[in-house]
């Protein structure tokens, strides 16, 4: 065991994963969290919690996770490369394992013009490749990246995120090799809604290998409209929603569109379970994580397995 | 060449306001080339203040000059003469040639004309692009002869990310993504082996991290 993690157990004694997603609140009210985190709880393997997502400023993941931890969910830490220096990511990192945080997700983070800060000065001292580099080192090694020795080295699974729907299609398999190679255990994908294309990343990732050595988390998000869905995809950069799957759920009349847009994310992660090389699926519920229970156990991934340790 | 944009003309009017004899200053170098700080901007500066203090009714005089260079001590030396006799001296230089003034000409104000802007080229008449940020330790021929530091909005060694779509980047869609670019011209030459490495962590040190840089050519001195 690389973290001892339940994430880290769960895949590693074969079973189908079940990861999900809280976006901590826009201030500094617990409940916000808790009361999320109670929704995740026992439909989960572990929870990530975002980190400023899109640059909105929200309470810290490590706090986030902290929150999730004392709901009972086993929290997976998302740490962007916009914010901090290695100097702090270094520190963070090390704080994170010293509090329990086993689970880790490795990302650039969205530029800050997304956010509400767009004058913000971004960081990126080293970038998300990097990152992943530097905790397999001190988790590994025990040192620090100038080499100095750890006084205990923090114990991380080490996640990655991939998005096999953006441009140029031909690098997308090879930068996912080379965060497997930079040393990511896990990885999960960007939400999947164009499923031929992922199929054919798939296809392109295991003639490599690659669904043999990296554990690949698929991603889906339950759209709760039609107008969620082209907003998405008119304003989220690397969203891939065919046209068909919009269709589908603006087929149906308003009130009934979410349920739709439910049953659609069912079927996905069905056809992804069955799909070789997927070791699990993340749900991210953006605010509304109250159907995970709903979406988890309809796709028959309910209950989660207990592996000791 | 250093690019640059006039300042608004209510900004410049604001800080002159105390002055009612002062000096416009252009360079003969980079500003002349991106046409923001030659001798022409000089003239049509110093016309456009007169006339707006007249305006006012709170005439100013003006002595325009402009110099070879402002970031030479021999061509600012030229001014020393004259300095003095004025309350404060407006450079339309780059922020290089402004400070260097400054230095120079201690009792005087000096004011800022411009924005300074990037390291860059004309892509067309009119249009100026950012190429270089000066990080002290160039890359390009690993990339294709395209700076990752530069010309990606997150200045990331291991692109494309996840936000590149259709060949631009995430921050807007008239940015090229950059990490397209360096990918098109690896191909093109035929060095795809140069991606698919893991680069090591960038020195910053050499950058404007490590402090105000400076340069020592022992064989010059």
């Amino acid at each position: 065991m690389k973290s001892g993690s339940n994430l880290e157990r769960v895949l590693a004694a074969g079973h189908f994963s079940v990861t999900a997603e809280c976006g901590p609140p826009r201030g500094a009210d617990p409940n916000v969290v808790l009361e999320k985190a109670a929704f995740v709880k026992g439909n989960v393997d572990a929870c990530n919690v975002t980190d400023n997502q899109t640059s909105v400023v929200r309470m810290s993941s490590l706090a986030g996770c902290m929150l999730v931890r004392d709901a009972g969910v086993e929290p997976l830490i998302q740490m962007v490369v916009r914010d901090r220096n290695r100097i702090a990511l270094q520190s963070d990192l090390l704080g994170a394992s010293a509090l329990g945080v086993r689970n880790l997700l490795c990302l650039s983070g969205d530029h800050q013009k997304f956010g509400d800060d767009p004058q913000a000065k971004n960081v990126f001292d080293i970038d998300s490749m990097q990152l992943i580099h530097m905790v397999k080192t001190m988790r590994d090694e025990g040192v620090f990246p100038s080499g100095d020795k750890l006084e205990g080295a923090p114990e991380f699974y080490i996640g990655c995120a991939v998005n096999p729907f953006a441009d140029p299609y031909e690098i997308r398999v090879a930068r996912l090799k080379l965060k497997m190679d930079a040393g990511a255990d896990f990885v999960q994908t960007q939400c999947i809604y164009n499923m031929p294309k992922f199929i054919q990343y798939m296809e392109d990732a295991k003639k490599q290998g690659l669904h043999e050595k990296i554990k690949i988390l698929a991603g889906v998000t339950p759209l709760k409209s039609a107008g969620m869905g082209k907003f998405m995809n008119r304003m989220v950069a690397g969203i891939d929603i065919p046209e068909e799957v919009i269709k589908r759920i603006a087929d149906e009349p308003k009130e009934k569109q979410a349920a739709k847009g439910i049953e659609v994310c069912i079927e996905q992660i069905g056809e992804l379970k069955e799909m070789e090389g997927i070791a699990g699926i993340h749900v991210m519920a953006i605010e509304w994580e109250e159907k995970l229970a709903e979406i988890i156990g309809g796709a028959g991934l309910l209950p989660r397995p207990v592996v000791e340790q | 060449m250093i690019t640059g944009t006039p300042k608004p003309i209510d900004e410049i009017l604001e800080m002159v306001e105390p002055y009612d004899n002062i000096i416009v200053a252009g360079c003969f170098g980079c500003v002349t080339v991106c046409r923001v700080g030659g001798d022409k901007e000089v003239q049509v500066l110093s016309s456009t203040l007169r006339l707006a203090r007249e305006a006012l009714g709170k005439k100013i005089e003006i002595k325009e000059v402009c110099l070879e260079r402002q970031c030479d001590p021999e061509y600012l030396e030229l001014m020393r003469p004259y300095v003095e006799d004025h309350q404060a001296v407006l450079s339309i230089a780059c922020g290089a040639g402004i400070q260097f003034l400054a230095e120079k000409f201690t009792i005087t104000p000096v004011l800022p004309g411009i924005n300074t802007g990037f390291l860059g080229v004309t892509e067309r008449q009119g249009e100026w692009a950012e190429r270089c940020q000066g990080c002290g330790d160039c890359v390009l021929h690993l990339t294709g002869g395209i700076c990752p530091v530069t010309r990606c909005a997150k200045s990331i060694f291991h692109g494309p990310c996840g936000g590149s779509v259709s060949g631009k980047c995430e921050v807007s869609k008239d940015v090229a993504c950059g990490w397209q670019l360096i990918l098109d011209r690896l191909k093109a030459l035929d060095q795809m082996d140069n991606y698919g490495k893991i680069k090591p962590y960038k020195g910053w040190d050499s950058s404007r991290d490590g402090g105000p840089r400076r340069i020592i050519r022992e064989d010059m001195i």
